[in-house]
């Protein structure tokens, strides 16, 4: 009886805060959904086939069909042992590593781009010893947009994926541990299989957010039909051009976004267990 | 009850937003230049200049490409001095009345942007087709790279460029940073940069002067202090400082 007063207490607020409430609540969904609205009422849908059919419009989508693809095998292949690290392994510095992890969700992804170019550019700590003894250079190669939409997009795979880790029941693992299994069979026999929900969300998403990527890119890896212009850059180039392609590949984008987010069912960054 | 918070709550947001508009709208002591990229170290100085002579007052540069200043001119923003990198924007403002009496102020010319040295030997236009060099050019939906590529077709030159930068500070930034060889540029982008490289000079062609309009805002709240920017561009210290940043005479 007292439980449920006190539940029923939460849950009601006073008509002026439920004033405000509703206000921002309201203010919020509108700032989010209006510029879709506004995407959608621009679109010149005479225009959405013809241009969809348009070689150069195909070239870049394939492009970005390519890379988006690459990058999130390589996500999942760089970022799950990653995720387990952190969500399993105790050490000094950990928490660095942590925020060393997320750290390319909050930086600016221009800022991304120049930071691989003082690694792997020409001039590059790595990238200059790289091109003397291979001859090997990643600016304004299909490689480097992989490297570069990689670097923004993995915090998403070790986010989802670390939050997957910790969801799991520790005591499983303990159990297998205890029946006399290895740390690397418990991993691939007892966790993995269990993580598997948690791997196709963070590959998702690491995915989306590549297919999404301009900064990094456009900064590391340039700006060439066929070898390194991804949708989002034709986006920004042909709204000076033709603001309708622009807006048709902007209408691309949106609808595979939209697609993964609602086909993973709120299961990403570790939300909606 | 409901009604009157969000009432009150509209009425709060929307005295705010009226503040901030109408601050932006009546400058107090501003004069706000609308100015093309490649403008912008020339300006700065010009807009020094102004300020010395006026105590108090502060010019606001409003930097970007021509195509954008334009746009949010026929938006409506506020503003008090245009001047474009392309005669094509300045014709849309002043044909919507919002500017009048364009005139041209200065020039530029492309150049081949290299590293300081000229480690690569470039010398010409022709050298730009060896497939020891990584060039990079302008986008063609960017003035400059229209030009680049004119250029280039005159000269009966075919390059395979290693990326179409999206604007002209960006396909310099790639010379500087060592990424590209070469690179297709104004001469005032590489006078910008102050020796981190060094400019090719081209061929004269009397078909690629670029030139630069600019003309005073007709809705300007300062129109007596924003002709007398637009003057200082023609006059003596306007052409030195122009001249040192690389733009040539109209």
């Amino acid at each position: 009886m007292t439980a449920t007063t006190a539940t029923r207490r939460r849950r009601t607020f006073d008509r002026p805060v439920a004033a405000l409430v509703a206000v921002a609540l309201a203010a919020g969904i509108a700032l989010l959904l209006l510029p879709l609205v506004g995407l959608l009422a621009r679109t010149p849908w005479s225009r959405v086939a013809p241009l969809l059919g348009d070689p150069a419009l195909r070239e870049t989508l394939r492009l970005s069909l390519l890379v988006s693809l690459a990058s999130a095998a390589l996500s999942l292949v760089l970022g799950v042992p990653l995720a387990w690290l952190l969500a399993r392994v105790s050490f000094p510095g950990k928490r660095l590593l942590r925020a060393l992890c997320v750290l390319p969700m909050v930086l600016p992804p221009v800022v991304g781009g120049v930071a691989l170019l003082a690694a792997f550019g020409r001039r590059g700590l790595v990238g200059a010893p790289l091109e003397r003894l291979t001859g090997i250079t990643l600016p304004f190669t299909t490689a480097g947009v992989v490297i570069a939409v990689t670097f923004v997009s993995l915090p998403f795979l070790v986010v989802t994926v670390e939050a997957g880790f910790l969801g799991l029941d520790a005591r499983i693992e303990e159990a297998a541990a205890t029946l006399g299994a290895s740390r690397w069979t418990v991993l691939r026999r007892v966790s993995l299989p269990m993580l598997v929900p948690s791997l196709v969300a963070g590959t998702a998403l690491a995915w989306a957010r590549a297919l999404g990527e301009f900064g990094a890119s456009i900064t590391f890896a340039g700006n060439l039909g066929g070898t390194t212009r991804t949708v989002p850059l034709a986006v920004y180039l042909e709204l000076h051009r033709d603001p309708d392609a622009a807006i048709v590949l902007s209408l691309v984008l949106l609808a595979v976004s939209i697609a993964i987010l609602v086909g993973l069912r709120d299961r990403y960054l570790g939300v909606g267990r | 009850m409901h009604v009157r918070f969000a009432l009150l709550l509209l009425a709060f947001v929307g005295t705010t937003s009226c503040a901030t508009g109408a601050s932006a709208a009546a400058p107090r002591n501003e004069l706000t230049v609308f100015a093309a990229a490649s403008l912008a170290e020339a300006f700065e100085d010009v807009a020094i200049e102004l300020e010395r002579r006026h105590d108090g007052l502060e010019v606001r540069l409003n930097l970007a490409g021509s195509q954008t200043l334009a746009a949010q001119l026929l938006d409506g923003a506020p503003a008090d001095v245009f001047a474009a990198a392309d005669d094509v924007e300045m014709g849309r403002v002043v044909a919507a009345g919002r500017a009048a009496g364009p005139r041209s102020f200065a020039s530029n010319h492309l150049v081949i942007a290299v590293e300081p040295g000229n480690p690569a030997a470039v010398t010409s236009l022709a050298d730009l087709a060896r497939d020891d060099l990584v060039v990079v050019l302008p986008t063609d939906a960017v003035p400059a790279g229209r030009y680049a590529a004119a250029a280039l077709e005159t000269a009966g030159v075919e390059v395979a460029p290693a990326s179409l930068e999206v604007d002209v500070r960006s396909a310099l930034g790639k010379v500087v940073l060592g990424e590209a060889d070469a690179a297709i540029v104004y001469a005032s982008d590489v006078a910008a940069v102050d020796g981190r490289a060094e400019a090719v000079p081209l061929p004269p062609d009397p078909g690629a002067g670029i030139g630069y309009p600019v003309a005073v805002v007709t809705d300007s709240r300062r129109p007596a202090l924003a002709a007398e920017f637009v003057d200082l561009l023609f006059a003596e210290t306007g052409r030195d400082l122009l001249r040192r940043h690389g733009f040539g005479a109209p």
